[in-house]
C-alpha cells in the first residue's frame, strides 16, 4: 500500500501509520522537508525518526545515533532555532519547520561555535561533538551569555564518553565572547 | 644523534603503495583544522600532480606536499595526529605541508597495528622516527647525486634541501622523484631530542575540521552503491542460546529483504584472544534502511532457552586451552556473595616476601578493608558497526577495529581466503575503550555479507551494544595492613580477585616497600563475557590500593603524600623481593610535582583534598582531587595532575587526552554500573546506565608534564585508575565517611 500526499499527514494518519507498522501495514508517504535551506524529499514510513531520514535518505550522516531513546544528545539537530534530538523526532512532525544539521550550520566551518571547538581541540574520538556542536549553537542563540550553571544545564543531556567536558565548556565559554 | 638499522626493505614498500592504491590520495589538510578552520584554508594546499613513495610511511608530491600514513587505528587517542608528528619530525619536513592519510593495513610494513595498551606512540617511535629518517636520506642522497656533491653536505630545515658551499637548495617535491629511486638505506641517523621542532609542540587533530561539520569519518558513517543495512539479534540473557526463530513476519515488512539465523564462529574453531563472544548463533535482519531494519526486528518471533554448559577451544597467550563456560543465569548479588566467600579463604599465592604470616599474627594493630566494583559496559558513542562485501574469491572489511591485523587472520579462516584477499580498512571510531578489540562484528558483517552476495554493513543498537558486551569485570580485593606498637607498617596482604580475570599484580607497589608481603588471587568463573576495557587490570585495583593507602596513612597519623614518598624511599633504597613492577624514583617524581603544584600543604577555604598515584600501561601519574560540598552535593572544583610519560609529543593532544581519562575514571566511579539478574543485563540504554555529565565533571583540571628525555609511554589508560582513589580519598574528607564499593554515588538520579 502506497500513500503519497504533498501534505503534511494528519495527527489521525500519524497515529494510523505510527501503529499500523506493528501489524506490517505501513503506509509509505512523501514528505518535503526543508533541511539546511533546501527542500528535500523523502518517500518513508511517517514515523520514521528524521535521524535516519537524514542519514539513510538524505546522505547527511554528520548527525549521529547514539542511543535511539533521547538519552545521550548525538543526534541533536536544530528544528526552527531550537535543540532537538531527531531519533526521536518522526519526520510527520516536521511540517514546514526549516531544520539545520551539524552539515548547515555554517558554510564552511566557520560557525563561531565551531570555530571555538577547533580552537580547543575539543574532540578525542569525536563522534558525539556534532550533537554536542548543535546543542551549543541552540544554547548561544537563545542566551549568547550563558553562566556555567546554565551552560551545564543545557548541556547536562549529551554523553560525551571521552569525558572532554571541561573543554566543551571552555569552547561554549570562548564562543559566547566571541 | 642516534644511529639506528632500518628495517624497511623495498618490497615491503611496494605492497603498500598496491594496498593503498597508489596515486592520488585526499585528505584534510593539518592547515585546516590548525590555522583559521575553515575550507577555504583546506583549500590552500594544492593536490600535487604526482605522489612518489619514500618507504611506504609517506609520499612525496612534486610540489612539496607531503602525505604521511598514520599506521594504528585512531579510537580518539589522537594517534592520526601525533603518530605522524613523529615522522614529520625525522624527515624535517614543515608540518604545514603535511596531510594525514590513515594507513591500510600492512604489517610487512607497519608494526603493530593495533590500538591497546596505551602503545601506540611507546611501541611506534623508533620505527616511525626511522621512516622519517630514512626519507630524508633518501632526499639528500637524490639532492647530493643531483648537485654532484657529498651527502654528508647537505642539510634540511624544513622540507628544503642546502648545500651551503655551492648555495643550491631544492625542496624536498624537486628530489622527490630521485629520491624514489634511491635504496632505503641500511643506517640512519636520528635527531637528538633538543633539536626537536615539532615533537613537543602543540599540533591540532588533523581530523578537525572535519569532526565539527559532521564529515563522514566512522564506520557508522560508510555507504556503498546497493549497500544492505543489517542487525542481529543475540540472547537477551547471558546464560541463553537460540532455540527457534519464526521470521515470515519480519520478512513480510516493508524493505526487508531476508531473515536468517549466522554462527559467528564454526564449532570446530579456535578463538584467538580477540575473538570473545558470549553468543556464537544470532538472528539477522537485512534490509533497505536502518528504521526499516529495526522496525522488522521488533516483529521477530524468537525462542531462547538455557544451555549447558559447554568448552571452548581458545589459543590463550600461554597457548591453546580448553576454557570452560558454565550454563546459568546468573544474578549480580550472587556472583558478589561467591567473590566475597572467594576472598575470605587462602587463595593462589602470586608473591611472597619475609614471614607475612608472623607479621599479622604479632601486629599491635590489623587494618582490614575490602573494596568492590561492578562490571562495566564500554559504551562506545559509536555502536559497534561493520561494513562488508564478500564476494566468492575476497572480502573488503571497513569500519571501527582495533585489532585489525588479528582480525584479518580470524576472518580469513571464518570465510575460508586467504589472508591477502582479505581487505580491512581502519575508520575513525567513536571511541574504543576496548570494546573494539573484540571484532565478532567484523566476523558478522563478513558472514552476512557473504550469505546475502550483496555490500552490507552491519549495525548495532545501543541495546545490541549495551546488552552483548564483553564487559569490565565485575571486582572484589581486601586489604589488610599489620602495624606494629608504634604505629610502623610491618606487614602488607592482598588477597583478591574478579569475573573470570584476577585484578592483583604479583609485583606492583607496595610489594618491594614492605618487608613481609604476600598477595593472593583467585578468579570466578562466569559465563558473562569479559575483557579489557581502558586500563585493564587497573582500572579497579588502583582506587582500592589508593584508598587503602590512604585510610592506612591515617590511622598511622602521617600525611598520606609523606607516607608514600616513605614507601618509595624504601623500595628505592633497600627493595624487598625481585621484580618490582615499578621505578620508585619516577614514581616518586610524580608525587612530589602533584604535591607543589596542588599546592598540597595549603589548600584552599573549604575545599577537600584527595591524592593518589599510580604507575601502569608504562607511565606514571599521581592526582588531587579538590572537593568541596554544595547543597549536600559533592562536587569537584579541580584536579591536579602531574604525569611522566617520558618524551611529550603533542602536548595539546596529550593533556586533552589526560584530561578525558580522569573525568571518565571519576565518572565511571561515582555513577556507572552493569548489573545482572537472570543473566539478563538490567541496564540496557543511557536511561538505566549512568555515566558522567557535564554537571558533574570537574570545574577545572592542571595536567602537569614531568619533563624527561625517555622514550615516549602512552596516556589513554594511565591517567583512568588511580583518580577513583583520589576522588575516593576527597570524598572521605568531604564527608567524612570512607567509600569501598563502586558506584560511590549509586542512587544518584539519572540526568537525561
Amino acid at each position: 500500500m502506497h500513500f503519497n500526499s504533498k501534505n503534511y499527514p494528519s495527527i489521525a494518519y500519524f497515529y494510523a501509520a505510527n501503529h499500523s507498522s506493528l501489524h506490517n501495514l505501513t503506509i509509505m508517504a512523501n514528505f518535503t522537508l526543508n533541511i539546511n535551506g533546501k527542500q528535500q524529499q523523502v518517500d518513508v514510513d511517517p514515523a520514521t525518526p528524521m535521524l535516519w531520514v537524514l542519514r539513510d535518505h538524505l546522505n547527511l550522516v554528520g548527525t549521529k545515533y547514539g542511543c535511539g531513546v533521547a538519552q545521550c544528545g548525538a543526534c541533536t539537530i536544530h528544528l526552527g532555532d531550537v535543540a532537538m534530538r531527531s531519533c526521536i523526532l518522526p519526520v510527520s512532525q516536521v511540517g514546514n519547520q526549516p531544520i539545520t544539521t551539524i552539515e548547515g550550520l555554517s558554510e564552511n566551518g566557520d560557525h563561531p561555535v565551531q570555530q571555538a571547538w577547533l580552537e580547543h581541540d575539543v574532540a578525542q574520538c569525536g563522534y558525539c561533538q556534532a550533537g554536542q556542536i548543535m546543542n551549543a549553537a541552540a544554547l548561544l542563540k537563545a542566551n549568547p551569555k550563558p553562566s556555567d550553571a546554565e551552560i551545564e544545564g543545557a548541556m547536562n543531556g549529551n554523553i560525551c564518553r571521552c569525558a572532554t567536558y571541561v573543554r566543551i565548556k571552555a569552547a561554549i565559554k570562548t564562543a559566547a565572547n566571541s | 644523534m642516534t644511529i639506528i638499522k632500518t628495517s624497511i626493505g623495498r618490497r615491503s614498500f611496494i605492497k603498500s603503495t598496491a594496498l593503498a592504491g597508489g596515486g592520488f590520495m585526499l585528505g584534510i589538510s593539518w592547515l585546516a583544522a590548525c590555522k583559521s578552520g575553515t575550507k577555504e584554508a583546506e583549500a590552500l594546499l594544492t593536490m600535487p600532480k604526482e605522489w612518489f613513495d619514500l618507504t611506504g610511511f609517506l609520499k612525496i608530491g612534486e610540489n612539496g606536499v607531503v602525505t604521511i600514513l598514520s599506521p594504528n587505528p585512531e579510537i580518539g587517542q589522537n594517534v592520526k595526529t601525533s603518530m605522524p608528528m613523529i615522522v614529520a619530525e625525522e624527515l624535517d619536513c614543515d608540518w604545514k605541508n603535511v596531510i594525514v592519510e590513515q594507513a591500510p593495513l600492512n604489517t610487512a610494513i607497519f608494526t603493530r597495528q593495533i590500538a591497546g595498551g596505551s602503545e601506540s606512540i611507546k611501541e611506534s617511535w623508533k620505527p616511525l622516527r626511522t621512516a622519517g629518517a630514512a626519507a630524508r636520506q633518501m632526499l639528500r642522497e637524490a639532492a647530493a647525486q643531483a648537485w654532484q656533491v657529498p651527502v654528508d653536505e647537505i642539510t634540511t630545515e624544513a622540507g628544503v634541501l642546502k648545500h651551503e658551499k655551492s648555495g643550491k637548495s631544492a625542496g624536498y617535491g624537486e628530489m622527490a622523484s630521485a629520491a624514489a629511486k634511491i635504496a632505503v638505506p641500511k643506517e640512519v641517523k636520528m635527531k637528538d631530542a633538543k633539536d626537536f621542532k615539532i615533537i613537543g609542540t602543540p599540533r591540532k587533530n588533523v581530523d578537525g575540521l572535519k569532526i565539527v561539520t559532521g564529515q563522514p569519518l566512522y564506520g557508522f558513517d560508510y555507504k556503498r552503491e546497493g549497500m544492505l543495512i543489517a542487525m542481529i539479534a543475540s540472547p537477551p540473557s547471558f546464560g541463553m542460546k537460540l532455540k527457534s526463530v519464526d521470521g515470515t513476519a519480519a520478512k513480510a515488512m516493508p524493505g526487508i529483504k531476508d531473515v536468517f539465523t549466522i554462527k559467528v564462529y564454526e564449532d570446530s574453531y579456535q578463538k584467538q584472544w580477540c575473538d570473545t563472544e558470549a553468543f556464537n548463533e544470532k538472528v539477522v535482519v537485512v534490509g533497505n534502511t536502518t528504521w526499516e531494519v529495526m522496525q522488522a526486528k521488533k516483529a521477530l518471533k524468537i525462542e531462547w532457552e538455557p544451555f549447558a554448559s559447554y568448552t571452548e577451544n581458545v589459543q590463550g597467550w600461554g597457548g591453546p586451552q580448553k576454557v570452560t563456560v558454565p550454563g546459568g543465569l546468573e544474578n549480580s548479588a550472587d556472583q558478589r556473595k561467591k567473590m566475597a566467600d572467594l576472598t575470605a579463604k587462602p587463595a593462589n599465592v602470586l608473591r611472597k616476601d619475609g614471614d607475612p604470616e608472623a607479621a599479622f599474627k604479632s601486629a599491635a594493630q590489623i587494618v582490614e578493608r575490602t573494596y568492590t566494583a561492578p562490571f562495566l559496559a564500554h559504551n562506545t558513542m559509536e555502536p559497534m558497526n561493520f561494513f562488508a562485501h564478500v564476494t566468492a574469491d575476497k572480502a573488503e572489511l571497513v569500519g571501527p577495529i582495533q585489532t585489525p591485523e588479528f582480525m584479518e587472520q580470524t576472518v580469513s579462516k571464518r570465510l575460508g581466503l586467504p589472508i591477502d584477499k582479505i581487505d580491512i580498512q581502519m575508520t575513525r571510531m567513536g571511541g574504543g575503550f576496548g570494546r573494539r578489540l573484540y571484532g565478532h562484528f567484523l566476523v558478522e558483517a563478513a558472514v552476512i555479507s557473504k550469505q546475502v552476495n550483496a555490500p552490507v554493513k552491519l549495525v548495532y543498537s545501543r541495546e545490541d551494544d549495551m546488552m552483548a558486551g564483553v564487559y569490565r569485570p565485575a571486582y572484589h580485593v581486601t586489604y589488610r595492613a599489620a602495624l606494629d606498637a608504634n604505629k610502623n607498617l610491618v606487614g602488607f596482604h592482598i588477597r583478591g580477585g574478579g569475573t573470570s580475570e584476577s585484578p592483583v599484580h604479583a609485583n606492583r607497589f607496595p610489594a618491594g616497600a614492605v618487608d613481609n608481603y604476600l598477595a593472593e588471587d583467585w578468579t570466578l568463573t562466569t559465563n558473562v563475557s569479559t575483557g579489557a576495557w581502558r586500563a585493564p587490570g587497573s582500572n579497579f585495583i588502583a582506587g582500592a590500593e589508593q584508598a587503602f593507602l590512604d585510610e592506612l596513612a591515617e590511622v598511622m597519623g602521617k600525611d598520606p603524600i609523606e607516607f608514600r614518598l616513605e614507601l618509595f624511599d624504601k623500595a628505592k633504597k633497600s627493595p624487598v623481593g625481585k621484580d618490582n613492577d615499578y621505578d620508585a624514583d619516577r614514581y616518586a617524581g610524580v608525587i612530589r610535582e602533584v604535591k607543589e603544584k596542588s599546592g598540597w600543604a595549603n589548600p584552599p577555604a573549604g575545599v577537600h583534598r584527595g591524592v593518589s598515584a599510580y604507575f601502569c600501561h608504562n607511565s606514571y601519574v599521581a592526582q588531587v582531587v579538590d572537593m568541596v560540598v554544595e547543597n549536600g552535593k559533592p562536587v569537584v572544583q579541580k584536579i591536579h595532575a602531574a604525569v611522566d610519560c617520558g618524551i611529550l609529543v603533542n602536548p595539546i593532544a596529550a593533556t586533552n587526552l589526560c584530561e578525558g581519562g580522569m573525568v571518565d575514571g571519576m565518572g565511571h566511579a561515582l555513577y556507572s554500573a552493569m548489573t545482572f539478574k537472570n543473566g539478563t543485563p538490567e541496564q540496557v540504554n543511557f536511561d538505566k546506565y549512568r555515566l558522567i555529565r557535564m554537571s558533574e565533571a570537574p570545574k577545572a583540571i592542571d595536567v602537569h608534564f614531568v619533563k624527561s628525555n625517555a622514550d615516549p609511554t602512552g596516556l589513554g589508560e594511565p591517567l583512568n585508575p588511580p583518580i577513583i582513589g583520589a576522588v575516593a580519598n576527597a570524598l572521605y574528607k568531604a564527608t567524612g565517611k570512607r567509600v569501598y564499593d563502586q558506584p560511590f554515588m549509586g542512587g544518584a538520579a539519572v540526568l537525561g
